[in-house]
């Protein structure tokens, strides 16, 4: 039997990020939508056991679209979590990621410059999906992506922040204005966590969710 | 009826012309003023889909969504015809995307808009005659079809919709599903199509995407969809 996947607790409280994120969505995107990813994926995972056990590859490999969307869902929003943080919090202040400033200053002139940039590629995604700021694992410069519904950033690109850009995300308390969400998200970013992914390697960005991550 | 759903200009017309004439009585609804996409009006109101869907969804979802697919159609419609005036290639290239995004968009929102009608209307139901038979032809009948059409619906991963098309070649009908906002275009033609974006039920269900699913169909106008097999 392959390992369970349990919903990793909030490091803060579902009425944290308010204003910027009521509790209400963190409530349900947490406790609603991230635990139907896992149980999902926990279901896949043992349905592909026992495919395995039966060299039935055909199911295996059917297996694979439900295995990389709620693996990726677990995934993505693990980290999404991570990187939010109240915005009283002093890991709130950009100061506390030095380094990575001075990385996003040389490769965009400034913050503001990578926020606007990062938020045109937000508002342009079509459809349901992630943007992201990673950093090349080869060359250790940093790019803005994107990643559709639950796909999770390619090999080679070790993620540093990530904003979910599912309606689910702000429909409760943004409707149809995704703007002002991408724009009021910035008051609530954890610096401090994404300083860590960017001065660490890939395996202390994904922890526990290494393993996984190799599965897909 | 193909010369009032496409615009004068060359342009647009290649952007909308796979599948159109075949759509044309589906969409004889959608409108043009001065060559430009315009949002059509809703041929019920706002809260007339009460309680399947909340008149403030449909309010946002037509207000505010379809126009602004409506909006960025136009605008991606005005860059492609400078950029074939240009010649340039590259840039019409580019545009695709755009088009197909926003193209898509409004066509998809207004065929939805069509084949859904308040109870009082007839809405809901079961089809009859020629719908009835065709969905019996390849589902059995019509409680499997629903259960069948659910299930895509729910396996959707993202953003898109469910559509029961005709193939053209074999005139059978099938579900499909479609990611975001692409069109029904091609061998198939859209006979009825449910809207799985979440702005299309989160105010009212949030993540109880199965509850909406259920139902919506006691809002389903099979007269537009037996229209749209003719």
């Amino acid at each position: 039997m392959a390992t369970k996947y349990t919903l990793p607790p909030l490091p803060y409280g579902y009425d944290a990020l308010e204003p910027v994120i009521s509790a209400q969505i963190m409530t349900i995107h947490h406790t609603k939508h991230h635990q139907t990813y896992i149980n999902t994926l926990n279901n896949a995972l043992a349905s592909q056991a026992v495919a395995t056990d039966k060299n039935d590859i055909v199911s295996q490999i059917h297996l694979q679209n439900t295995i990389n969307f709620s693996a990726g869902g677990h995934i993505n929003h693990t980290l999404f979590w991570e990187n939010l943080v109240p915005a009283s919090s002093p890991s709130a202040q950009t100061h506390v990621a030095s380094k990575l400033m001075a990385a996003i200053s040389a490769r965009w002139g400034s913050l503001e410059k990578f926020q606007e940039k990062f938020n045109a590629v937000l508002l342009g995604l079509k459809g349901s999906g992630w943007g992201w700021l990673v950093q090349d694992t080869e060359s250790g410069n940093l790019e803005i992506v994107t990643t559709k519904d639950q796909d999770i950033v390619p090999a080679g690109k070790k993620p540093l922040l990530g904003i979910d850009m599912w309606e689910h995300a702000y429909y409760l308390q943004y409707l149809n204005d995704k703007g002002s969400y991408a724009k009021k998200i910035w008051n609530v970013i954890n610096w401090k966590k994404v300083e860590e992914r960017f001065v660490g390697g890939s395996d202390s960005v994904f922890g526990t969710l290494a393993g996984l991550r190799s599965n897909m | 009826m193909s010369a009032t759903l496409l615009r004068t200009s060359t342009t647009a017309r290649s952007a909308l012309r796979a599948g159109a004439s075949r759509r044309a009585a589906a969409m004889a609804s959608m409108s043009f003023v001065r060559g430009k996409a315009t949002l059509p009006d809703l041929p019920y109101d706002y809260g007339a889909l009460e309680p399947s869907i909340s008149g403030k969804i449909m309010e946002l979802h037509h207000k505010n969504h379809h126009q602004t697919y409506v909006n960025s159609f136009n605008a991606a419609s005005e860059q492609l015809a400078a950029a074939e005036q240009k010649q340039d290639i590259q840039a019409q290239i580019a545009l695709q995307p755009l088009i197909n995004f926003h193209g898509g968009g409004h066509v998809n929102h207004t065929l939805f808009w069509e084949n859904l009608a308040p109870s009082k209307n007839g809405g809901g139901g079961e089809p009859t005659g020629k719908v009835k038979t065709a969905i019996e032809t390849s589902y059995g009948d019509f409680a499997s079809f629903k259960t069948k059409f659910n299930t895509a619906l729910a396996g959707i991963q993202g953003s898109g919709w469910a559509w029961l098309v005709k193939d053209n070649e074999t005139g059978q009908v099938q579900i499909r599903t479609y990611a975001n906002q692409d069109p029904v275009v091609g061998k198939y033609t859209p006979l009825l199509g449910i809207d799985a974006w979440e702005h299309a039920y989160y105010l009212q269900y949030q993540n109880r995407k199965a509850e909406y699913f259920s139902a919506i169909w006691d809002v389903i106008n099979w007269k537009a969809v037996e229209q749209r097999l003719k």
